[in-house]
């Protein structure tokens, strides 16, 4: 019996353990996301470190799109369609945002880079999505993101898009939503 | 009870009669029989949604059933073949004879496994009532992919959560049984390279229930809280992500498939050289093929991912690992087959099954190269063909596998031969509908039809309703099998304790039928 009960432990260990792994696999999933850029992840901090080098020969074009989710009201576009840039230079682009309902909405934006591997040198200084952002009823802003493409980005790469979902996360609003644009 | 056994019986069996013997019962044999006889309760009842998929997709159109209740008919019938019939069927076997091959006198855990077989009714009989909620039962398929199963299903989703956690639980304290028996409770002399394959390939697949299980659970506890308590493991607009849904889902998927063709390999791994009256053919190769693919599995969940979107190295790598699959699994079928080369072959029903089983498969595998193409992919992925797929390497080989198990062990079950006439009946009905049913498949998926749909276009009409044909005459080929077995269990030619000409191991040691209590004084092993 005695040698059962070792052995029975160890395998209940090893349950225990690939239960906890399961879960281990959530922040395991971002952060190998996040160090390899695949899925088109962006990271949700702020890049600081402004490069000093602007590669002029090449241009990108970064082509902009915004897609309300499904049950999120708000009227959500880019300013601009697309913009040519050269690697290294920063630029501010603004998103538009409306509520046209009777209620306040919190939203949260999203982001998604395409190609995914591309994601890894697109910094963003400044973010509308790094916080949720609250519209009062019929109010409307600009949502600016100020970003530069690092010039370490591959030659195969001349076109990105930034994609951004917006959600209506009003449901879950913890009350700090950092622009608390009322819209005065 | 034989003759012989009756004295054995007076000493040991104060085993209460009725109910309460199944109720409170311990003995391996016993609980192995309950689980036997719950597998093919639960075949019968997820054969008759199948039936109801089948009868709507009869023709194009919608005739019978509303597209919600379609949807919660491929969801219950998946989840009730996968745990419900496939998984504790070859639990049943492992029970009943596990400790026979081994020479051993029961489970390590016997009153675990008491709890382990009666806590399964339980899980299945919430999930089968949970179709009758009002807003009806699991509807999002089997794979329950988020956001399906959390923004957009029914109120009966905490029930399908609560009733995989116990078949998880189920399975888990099976397996960890399997494991410390074999472990601890082999026969003097009966080596780890001794074992026969049925008992190796069980002891690999419980490490392999023991690994993917909890990550199962995992999920859907993910699903249960994302969906009740607010958190957004699977939810874009909480920082979760959908995708993560599926690779937590297929990192326990993909082992699980192995999990329930493992324990077949060792079936017919005893079944071929039995009736092909030669020793396996490289048994060593087989042990370490069964490993290896063990662990090989851990490593291909994404081919079930290629078309989400994942960058191309990554594609590539899964590719490349699920094609290296097929090289132990080639192994595999080479050894079968060479360990028949030049045998003395008789054709009963086990053997039948058993050949059968090593064709079939064969073809499920081969469509699951062309699966694992990457870019053919593109094409296939959630269209009929890979319901082709997964039907040939489960019905045609996991089911063929455990129906050739039941010919093979029943007359040490119950002390009778089977009804041979009825059983080559039973195997041609079936082989025949089988191919009828699933064959067209490939054709249909690649032209292009989706999976999981009430509905299709008029180009595929004269295809399913040939399916259709094919799936009622499976189904109702089963009957025979139900009558085999009841005959067989109330009567017939008495077995002897070889049964089989060219059987060798310790189960064909005892008498026939099994005594209640066997190996109480362990054998001695050459
Ligand atoms: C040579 C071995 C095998 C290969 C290369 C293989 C490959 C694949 C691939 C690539 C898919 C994904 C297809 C898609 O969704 O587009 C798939 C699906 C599937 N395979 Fe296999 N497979 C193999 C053996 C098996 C075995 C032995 C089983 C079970 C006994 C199995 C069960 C399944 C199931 C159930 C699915 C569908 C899951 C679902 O989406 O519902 N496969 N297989
Ligand atoms: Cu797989």
């Amino acid at each position: 019996m005695q040698l059962h009960r070792t052995l029975v432990t160890k395998l209940l260990l090893v349950t225990a353990l690939m239960f906890g792994f399961g879960f281990a696999l959530v922040p395991l999933y971002d952060v190998f996301c996040e160090v390899t850029g695949i899925n088109g992840k962006t990271s949700n901090v702020p890049a600081t470190a402004l490069v000093d080098g602007v590669d002029t020969s090449r241009e990108i074009t970064i082509e902009f799109l915004a897609r309300p989710n499904k049950d999120m009201p708000w009227i959500f576009k880019p300013e601009i369609r697309r913009l040519t840039v050269h690697p290294g230079e920063v630029h501010v682009m603004n998103y538009f945002a409306e509520n046209p309902t009777a209620q306040m909405i919190v939203g949260q934006a999203v982001p998604s880079v395409s190609p995914g591997q591309a994601a890894l040198y697109l910094h963003k200084i400044e973010c509308f999505c790094f916080t949720q952002q609250q519209l009062a009823a019929g109010r409307n802003m600009l949502m600016p993101v100020q970003f530069y493409v690092d010039p370490a980005l591959p030659a195969q790469f001349s076109t990105i898009t930034l994609n951004y979902t917006l959600y209506d996360v009003t449901a879950n609003w913890q009350g700090n939503a950092a622009t608390e644009n009322l819209g005065e | 009870m034989s003759a012989i056994t009756h004295d054995h019986d007076h000493e040991h069996d104060h085993k209460p009669s009725g109910i309460k013997r199944w109720l409170y019962t311990t003995n391996h044999k016993d609980i192995g029989t309950m689980y036997l006889v719950f597998a093919l309760l639960m075949f019968f009842i997820g054969g008759s949604m199948a039936m109801v998929i089948r009868l709507e997709l009869f023709q194009p159109g919608m005739q019978f059933v509303e597209p919600q209740f379609f949807n919660q008919m491929t969801t219950v019938h998946g989840l009730i073949m996968v745990f419900g019939a496939v998984m504790p069927a070859f639990t049943g076997l492992a029970n009943w004879m596990i400790p026979m091959m081994i020479g051993a006198p029961d489970m390590a855990l016997p009153r675990m496994n008491n709890w382990s077989f009666w806590i399964l009714p339980f899980a299945f009989l919430i999930l089968l009532l949970s179709l009758f909620m009002p807003g009806g039962g699991p509807d999002f398929g089997w794979t329950f992919y988020a956001p399906l199963s959390t923004t957009y299903s029914n109120d009966s989703t905490a029930l399908f959560v609560f009733s995989v956690h116990i078949m998880g639980i189920s399975s888990i304290m099976g397996a960890i049984n399997v494991i410390v028996t074999i472990w601890n409770m082999r026969a003097p002399g009966m080596t780890w390279m001794k074992m026969p394959l049925f008992v190796w390939t069980w002891f690999i697949t419980a490490f392999l229930l023991i690994m993917v299980m909890p990550v199962l659970a995992g999920a859907v506890t993910m699903v249960l809280t994302d969906k009740y308590f607010g958190t957004s493991f699977f939810d874009a607009a909480g920082g979760g992500d959908p995708v993560l849904f599926q690779h937590i889902f297929w990192f326990f998927g993909h082992p699980e498939v192995y999990i329930m063709i493992l324990p077949a390999f060792g079936i017919v791994s005893a079944i071929i050289p039995t009736f092909a009256r030669k020793p396996l053919f490289g048994y060593a190769s087989m042990v370490y093929a069964t490993a290896s693919i063990a662990i090989l599995s851990f490593l291909v969940w994404a081919h079930h991912m290629f078309t989400t979107g994942m960058p191309v190295f990554a594609t590539l790598f899964f590719m490349y690992c699920t094609m290296l699959i097929a090289v132990p699994t080639g192994v595999k079928v080479f050894n079968w087959v060479a360990t028949m080369w030049r045998g003395a072959m008789t054709f009963e029903v086990p053997m039948m099954f058993a050949l059968a089983f090593i064709v079939l498969f064969t073809i499920g595998g081969f469509s699951g190269l062309m699966l694992a193409i990457t870019p053919a992919d593109f094409q296939y992925h959630d269209t009929y063909f890979v319901v082709a797929h997964f039907h040939y390497v489960l019905v045609t080989g996991a089911v063929f596998s455990i129906i050739a198990a039941a010919y093979y062990w029943l007359p040490k079950w119950t002390g009778h031969m089977y009804d041979e006439r009825l059983g080559q009946l039973h195997f041609w009905c079936s082989l025949i509908s089988v191919n009828l049913l699933f064959f067209p498949m490939h054709f249909v998926g690649l032209a292009g039809m989706p999976r999981r749909i009430p509905d299709y276009a008029l180009q595929f009409a004269d295809f399913n309703a040939f399916i259709s044909v094919g799936g009622f005459l499976f189904g109702l080929s089963q009957l025979i099998f139900v009558w085999v077995l009841v005959k067989c269990a109330r009567g017939g030619e008495k077995a002897t304790a070889q049964v089989w000409e060219g059987a060798e191991g310790l189960e064909w040691q005892v008498p026939s039928p099994a005594p209640y209590h066997t190996f109480e004084t362990p054998p001695e092993v050459k």
